[in-house]
């Protein structure tokens, strides 16, 4: 059974039709990319998938769970899907340590002492272990891109999203963050990133999605995938972003 | 009539001006205590909720705060509620001061980045919890220079009170003009008393905003 299922969604921003009917099955471990023009939908359907946004039509499943807006049931969901942002979010009043262990607290009822194990461990794993009492000030934006993974990480999720996670950052910092992309795949971690980095989604994904115009227009293994578009469009999106 | 000599002068206007000090401590503590409420009210996303404080606060923004002041003092003895000028100013000073704190506070909620609610919200904070733990915090550090700034608004409205005949600084400072006859050397040291109570909290509220602009 597949841990995300993406039934026919669509979505609309007043008469703007974003989303004109997703169908995706996401297994676990799966670890899959999706690419395409910007203002194709990719952000709106990750949105969709944790309840950030609500979908106009259609019905997603994750883990079991039906995704509605809802608050209790975002809170439910947050259990099972981590998202991590282009743009950080950290809570700079709060230091990395503090950062992590809040959700865990507040949502899953963990005292300080065990929230502060979970901090800890999941600071290791991204190779930050030093920076538990540090501001996200005081961090470079790589430093702070793998903080906000290893809180989405403290929540236990089974499916993690990446909404282009590298993008904001300087050129030398994104492989830093890749590469703790990669040992998640590799520890079966299931991942749905919108992403630039085509070799990251051709040697470490297993699945390329790409969407145009609120569609899904191509999908498939990703390494047969890019290198072989069937479409115009996957072949014009590939050449420009190569 | 008796003869005052400068320092009775000084004196009265001193034992007056407790009552500004006073008159603006409670104006200022119930201001925040309804402009919390309106602010959560404000931020609520509730239309019902939204609507009515952004009625309120274009009331009292758009009309004179003397109005305010005549509406409560003799509004609501119309109504055959005897109502000191103490209590209608202390009132008419709350509602007022509210209106503003409300307006400042929800423009410091809302300059806290969405980025900040989209991630507390995808780790599981419910409404409430966002607020206490990453809204507020954040934007209490914003709202303390300004906040500071309006309470010199504060002090300088209840000037006003004395137009009810309440005995504060203004109103002491009419009624020794009228015993002395000596309008520039009594309204110099009003003038002087106010801005000795005023000029620490701009002071305060620059240093402040600086102070945490820098902190971030
Ligand atoms: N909050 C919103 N309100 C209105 N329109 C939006 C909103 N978010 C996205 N859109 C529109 O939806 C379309 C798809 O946006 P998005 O999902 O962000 O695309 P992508 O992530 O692929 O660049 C765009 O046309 C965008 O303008
Ligand atoms: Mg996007």
């Amino acid at each position: 059974m597949s841990l995300v299922s993406i039934n026919n969604v669509h979505k609309y921003y007043g008469s703007n039709h974003v989303l004109k009917g997703i169908n995706l099955e996401i297994g676990a471990g799966e670890v899959v990319s999706i690419i395409g023009r910007s203002g194709s939908g990719k952000s709106t359907l990750l949105r969709c998938i944790n309840g950030l946004e609500a979908y106009s039509e259609g019905g997603v499943v994750v883990d079991q769970m039906e995704v509605v807006y809802d608050d209790r049931q975002i809170r439910k969901l947050s259990k099972s899907v981590g998202m991590v942002f282009q743009s950080f979010n950290l809570f700079p009043h709060l230091t990395v340590g503090q950062n992590i262990m809040l959700a865990p607290k507040l949502v899953r009822k963990l005292p300080e002492s065990e929230a502060k194990v979970i901090a800890q461990e999941v600071l290791a794993k991204v190779g930050l272990a030093e920076k538990i009492d540090s501001y996200p000030a005081e961090l470079s934006g790589g430093q702070q891109q793998r903080v906000a993974i290893a809180r989405s990480l403290a929540m236990n999720p089974k499916v993690l999203l990446c909404d282009e996670i590298t993008s904001a950052l300087d050129p030398e910092l994104v492989g830093e963050v890749l590469k703790v992309l990669e040992d998640l795949a590799a520890e079966g971690m299931t991942l749905i990133l919108v992403t630039h980095e085509m070799n990251f989604a051709r040697d470490v994904g297993d699945r390329v999605i790409f969407m145009h115009q609120g569609l899904v227009w191509e999908e498939g293994d990703s390494k047969t995938v890019l290198a072989n578009p069937q479409t115009p469009e996957l072949s014009k999106f590939i050449n420009a972003v190569l | 009539m008796s003869v005052f000599s400068d320092w009775d002068i000084l004196r009265n206007l001193l034992l007056a001006a407790r009552w500004t000090v006073v008159l603006s401590l409670i104006a200022f503590a119930g201001g925040a205590t309804v402009g919390l409420l309106l602010t959560m009210m404000q931020v609520s996303g509730r239309t019902l909720l939204v609507r009515f404080t952004r009625l309120y606060i274009e009331l009292f923004q758009g009309t004179p705060l003397l109005m305010q002041l005549f509406l409560v003092f003799f509004g609501l003895s119309l109504m055959g509620l005897e109502v000191s000028a103490w209590f209608a100013a202390a009132l008419a000073l709350t509602l007022f001061s509210s209106a503003y704190l409300t307006e400042i506070w929800r423009g410091c909620i809302e300059s806290i980045p969405r980025g900040q609610w989209e991630a507390s919200r995808c780790l599981g904070l419910s409404y409430f919890e966002i607020m206490r733990h990453i809204i507020l915090p954040q934007a209490l550090k914003v709202a303390i220079a300004p906040t500071v700034g309006f309470s010199v608004q504060i002090v300088k409205g209840t000037a006003l009170a004395s137009i009810i005949g309440f005995v504060e600084l203004t109103k002491a400072g009419t009624m020794l003009n009228n015993a002395t006859f000596e309008p520039f050397k009594v309204f110099g040291m009003v003038a002087l008393l106010y801005f000795l109570l005023c000029y620490p909290l701009s002071v305060a509220s620059r240093k402040l905003e600086r102070k945490l602009n820098v902190a971030r």
